[in-house]
């Protein structure tokens, strides 16, 4: 009853886009309005937590290979490493900002680890486009979570930080196991599978 | 007209352009979903659910979509328009 790898991409970016629209929400209210209600500054921190906690089923079923086990328990422990420390700021358990550079760090990890584990060029299928995307999307996005923690209040590097989850969503949701790579404008381009 | 529905009005009249942006991203979401399953309706597996099997009919992309911008509008933005009014109007007095 296990479900196709698509099916994991897919759901994986359902949680990325309510995660990238808090993050949105966050962005566009300030901190001050955002951080009103307790409930609302655990919210994407535990998501991505509870996104840390289910790679380790996908580490465990999707083992392809042992770089896919690397791969895939790597992004399980940064982060629920990232997650944990944003909840833990967001109780005052921890009080130095500089917990925030954890989100930057998962998300270098994150996208090297993709990017590493996807053994094929670009243009080999449409699952090795998606993970060289993702992958160069969520490095260059760690820019940043890497911004906000040196100037917590700037609306360009929060809303910078709201799209790389929503790109990393869109582009996940385009996962197919099988598809042309550009859907009907892959004319140019032959797809090993 | 009674005096709540003349007050809600007023209030989505006045508010604040960043008020507005929060308000849009649900339904934004939502509308993303539902183009996109008119675009694409071969992902919609209900459509045709003879010999699908279980993933295939419970995973549905552009549902999810959908679900999320719901969810969204239905339990985030609301409290987070109601206290960035509330920041705002403390911060206009």
């Amino acid at each position: 009853m296990q479900p196709p790898a698509e099916h994991v991409h897919w759901l994986f970016a359902t949680g990325f886009l309510l995660v990238a629209l808090c993050l949105l929400a966050e962005a566009l209210a300030g901190p001050e309005a955002w951080r009103r209600r307790r409930w609302r500054t655990y919210l994407w921190p535990g998501l991505i937590f509870f996104g840390g906690l289910l790679m380790w089923p996908v580490m465990t079923f999707y083992t392809n290979s042992a770089i896919h086990m690397l791969a895939h328990g790597s992004w399980a422990q940064v982060m629920m490493l990232a997650g944990g420390a944003q909840l833990a700021l967001a109780s005052g358990k921890l009080q130095s900002r500089w917990w925030q550079l954890t989100v930057p760090l998962a998300l270098i990890v994150s996208g090297s680890a993709s990017l590493i584990h996807e053994s094929n060029g670009w243009l080999y299928s449409r699952a090795a486009f998606v993970h060289h995307v993702c992958g160069w999307t969520v490095i260059v996005g760690a820019l940043f979570p890497l911004g906000r923690t040196i100037r917590p209040r700037s609306l360009s590097f929060s809303t910078g930080y709201a799209l790389t989850f929503l790109i990393v969503a869109v582009v996940l949701f385009t996962a197919r196991d099988a598809a042309p790579i550009f859907g009907h404008y892959s004319d140019a381009v032959v797809p090993h599978r | 007209m009674s005096t709540q529905v003349a007050t809600e009005i007023s209030a989505i009249a006045h508010r604040s352009i960043r008020a507005r942006a929060i308000a849009s991203l649900g339904p934004l979401t939502v509308v993303g979903g539902a183009v996109w399953a008119i675009l694409q309706p071969y992902r919609i597996t209900l459509l045709h659910p003879h010999g699908q099997g279980f993933w295939w009919l419970a995973v549905e992309p552009p549902l999810l979509v959908v679900l999320v911008g719901v969810v969204f509008q239905l339990l985030i933005a609301p409290g987070v328009i109601s206290d960035l009014e509330e920041v705002e109007d403390a911060a206009a007095r």
